[in-house]
C-alpha cells in the first residue's frame, strides 16, 4: 500500500446503460493539489461523487490514504478524512451560516471542539462571521462557496475535494478561492479539484488529468498540459 | 356567550390534536418525501397500549407514558421494516407502502384484541369541569390544549436549537449532502419517525381521554383530517402543518355547533369546501415550505 491520499483505480461509474466514467486512474499524493480537468460531461463530477461515495461504483477501486474504501458510505468516507465542498455549493439555505458550520462540526462528536473550530472558520473567512446569523440562502455565490468550504473544513479533513469551486463566481471572488485552495495545501491538506477553468487550475495544481467523454484522456505535470496546444484546443476550450 | 367560550376552547383542543398529527406527516414528508397513510395506525398503537397498560394493572398516569412509548416505537419500527428499504422510490411508491403497512395493522388490530371498540377508563376526577366567572369549561379541552402547546413548543425548540432538529431541517433540504457530511442520514430519519411517534402517541392520550374507548379504525378520521391539515397549511411544511391543524379543527367545531340541523350532515362537506376555497385562492397552501435557492 502506498501512502497516497487518493488512488482512484480503473474507476467506473454509470447511471443505467450510460457510462460516466470509464477506468479512471487518479492519484492525489499527500499534501498536493491534482487537478481533473475537462470539458462539461466528462465525467468529473461522477469521479468526484464515486470517489465521496455518493455514487455507485460499477468497477474498478477507491483507496484513501492507503485504505481500501470503494463502495463505503458517504458517512464513512468522512470517517476516513474525506471532506467535499460539491458541485453547486449545496449549503443548506434555510439554516443559519452558523446553522451550517454547527451541523458539519457534529460528526467530530465533540461540541467544544466543534465550537473552536466553527470559531476559527468565521475567523478565517471574516464574511461568514459577520453574517453568522444569515439564512445561509440569502449569501452571495461566492459568500456561499466560501461557507462550502468552511462546511467542508468543519470535520478537519486531510483530503478535501473540490468541484468546480470557481463557477459562477466574480473574478475578483475566483482569486479569492484560489488563494485559499494555496493557503489549504500549504496547511498540508490534500486536494482533489475539479476545474473547468483551466488555466487557473493548472496553475495552482502539481498534478493534472484530464477527461474526454469519461476517460482519461491525458495526465501529467500541469506545465507540459500548458504547453499542449492540440489538448488545450480538444479538451481544455471553455 | 357561554356556549361560544366552550365551543372555543374545544376547538382549540382538537385543532391541537390535529395540529400535532399533521405536524408528524409534515416533519416526515418534509425529509423523505413519505405521505404517511399508516400514521393513524401509530396513534391507535399508542391507544392500545394504554388500554393494555391499565388493563395490566398500571397506575393511570403510567399508562399514558407507556402509550407515549408504544407509540414511538412502532413509529420506528414502521419506518424499519417497511420505509427504509424503499427510501428513494418515488412518492407514489412510498404511499401505496404506506396503505399496506396500514391495513396490515388494521386486521391485526382487529384480529388481535377486538373488531369492537374497547373502553378505557381514566379516573373519574380526570373528566371533570371547572367554572371561570360562572362558564363550565371541561377539564380534558383545558389540559389536552396545555398539553398541545407544550408539546408544539418542544418540538420547536428541538427543531431550532439542537443539533439532531438542525440535521432534520437540512435532511429536508438536501439528504445527500448531509451524507456527504458525514452525518448518518438512516440516524435523521429515525429520529424524525420517532418524534412523529411522539406527537400521535400524544394525540392518542388526548383523544382516548376524550372518547374514553379505542377500536382499530380510531386513528383514520384524525390522520385523514391531519392530512387535510398539511395540504391547506403547504405540504411539507411545518409551520404550515399546525396552522393547518388548528384551523381544520375550528372550522370543524365551528360547523358542529352553529349550522343548522338541517345542515348538520353536511358538516364535513363544508369545511372541505372551505379547504378546497382556500387552496384556490392559495394553491401552495396558507404558509408553502420554503424553496430554498441554489444558484
Amino acid at each position: 500500500m502506498s501512502g497516497n491520499a487518493l488512488e482512484v483505480r480503473q474507476l467506473e461509474v454509470r447511471y443505467g446503460p450510460v457510462r460516466a466514467a470509464i477506468k479512471i486512474d487518479l492519484d492525489v499524493a499527500p499534501g498536493s493539489v491534482t487537478t481533473l480537468l475537462g470539458a462539461n460531461g466528462a465525467g468529473k463530477t461522477s469521479t468526484v461523487m464515486a470517489v465521496a461515495g455518493a455514487r455507485r461504483i460499477a468497477g474498478g477501486s477507491v483507496s484513501i490514504f492507503g485504505k481500501d474504501m470503494t463502495g463505503a458510505s458517504a458517512e464513512d468516507i468522512v470517517r476516513a478524512g474525506v471532506a467535499i465542498a460539491p458541485e453547486g455549493r449545496r449549503i443548506f439555505g434555510s439554516l443559519s451560516v452558523e446553522e451550517n458550520l454547527r451541523l458539519a462540526g457534529s460528526v467530530l462528536e465533540d461540541a467544544q471542539l466543534a465550537g473552536e473550530k466553527s470559531a476559527a472558520m468565521m475567523q478565517r473567512f471574516p464574511v461568514l462571521g459577520e453574517r453568522r446569523r444569515q439564512l445561509a440562502g440569502l449569501l452571495s455565490g461566492g459568500e456561499q462557496q466560501m461557507l462550502a468550504v468552511a462546511r467542508a473544513l468543519m470535520s478537519q479533513p486531510r483530503l478535501l475535494l473540490m468541484d468546480e469551486p470557481s463557477l459562477g463566481l466574480a473574478p475578483q471572488m475566483v482569486d479569492q478561492i484560489f488563494a485559499i485552495i494555496e493557503e489549504l495545501r500549504q496547511e498540508g491538506i490534500s486536494i482533489l479539484l475539479v476545474e473547468q477553468n483551466a488555466a487557473l487550475a493548472l496553475d495552482v495544481a502539481d498534478h493534472a488529468v484530464v477527461l474526454a467523454n469519461g476517460e482519461v484522456a491525458a495526465a501529467g505535470a500541469p506545465a507540459d498540459l500548458k504547453n499542449d496546444s492540440l489538448l488545450h484546443a480538444a479538451y481544455l476550450a471553455a | 356567550m357561554e356556549l361560544f367560550i366552550q365551543q372555543t376552547v374545544n376547538a382549540i383542543s382538537l385543532g391541537g390534536v390535529y395540529a400535532m398529527l399533521a405536524l408528524g406527516l409534515a416533519i416526515v414528508f418534509s425529509i423523505v418525501r413519505l405521505i404517511n397513510f399508516a400514521h393513524g395506525e401509530i396513534m391507535t398503537f399508542g391507544a392500545y397500549g394504554i388500554f393494555l397498560a391499565l388493563a395490566f394493572g398500571l397506575p393511570p398516569a403510567a399508562a399514558l407514558l407507556f402509550g407515549l412509548a408504544a407509540a414511538v416505537v412502532m413509529a420506528l419500527a414502521m419506518e424499519r421494516t417497511a420505509f427504509r428499504a424503499m427510501r428513494g422510490a418515488d412518492v407514489v411508491s412510498l404511499l401505496i407502502t404506506s396503505f399496506a403497512v396500514s391495513e396490515i395493522l388494521k386486521v391485526l388490530f382487529q384480529n388481535g384484541i377486538s373488531p369492537r371498540p374497547v373502553p378505557i377508563t381514566f379516573p373519574p376526577a380526570w373528566s371533570g369541569a371547572y367554572e371561570v366567572g360562572g362558564i363550565t369549561i371541561g377539564v380534558v379541552p383545558t389540559v389536552s390544549i396545555m398539553v398541545t402547546f407544550t408539546a408544539l413548543m418542544g418540538l420547536s425548540f428541538i427543531l431550532r436549537r439542537t443539533v439532531a432538529g438542525m440535521a432534520m431541517r437540512a435532511a429536508a433540504e438536501d439528504i445527500e449532502m448531509l451524507r456527504l457530511l458525514g452525518i448518518r442520514a438512516n440516524r435523521v430519519v429515525a429520529v424524525s419517525f420517532a418524534l412523529s411517534g411522539l406527537l400521535a402517541g400524544i394525540a392518542a392520550v388526548i383523544w382516548t381521554a376524550q372518547r374514553g374507548s379505542v377500536d382499530p379504525l380510531m386513528g383514520f378520521f384524525p390522520v385523514l383530517k391531519a392530512f387535510i391539515a398539511t395540504v391547506l397549511g403547504g405540504l411539507g411544511s411545518l409551520g404550515g402543518a399546525v396552522l393547518g391543524g388548528f384551523v381544520v379543527g375550528m372550522l370543524e367545531v365551528l360547523a358542529q355547533a352553529f349550522l343548522p340541523d338541517s345542515l348538520a350532515p353536511y358538516r364535513d362537506a363544508i369545511v372541505l369546501a372551505a379547504v378546497i376555497a382556500a387552496l384556490l385562492m392559495r394553491p401552495d397552501g396558507l404558509l408553502p415550505a420554503a424553496s430554498a435557492h441554489r444558484s
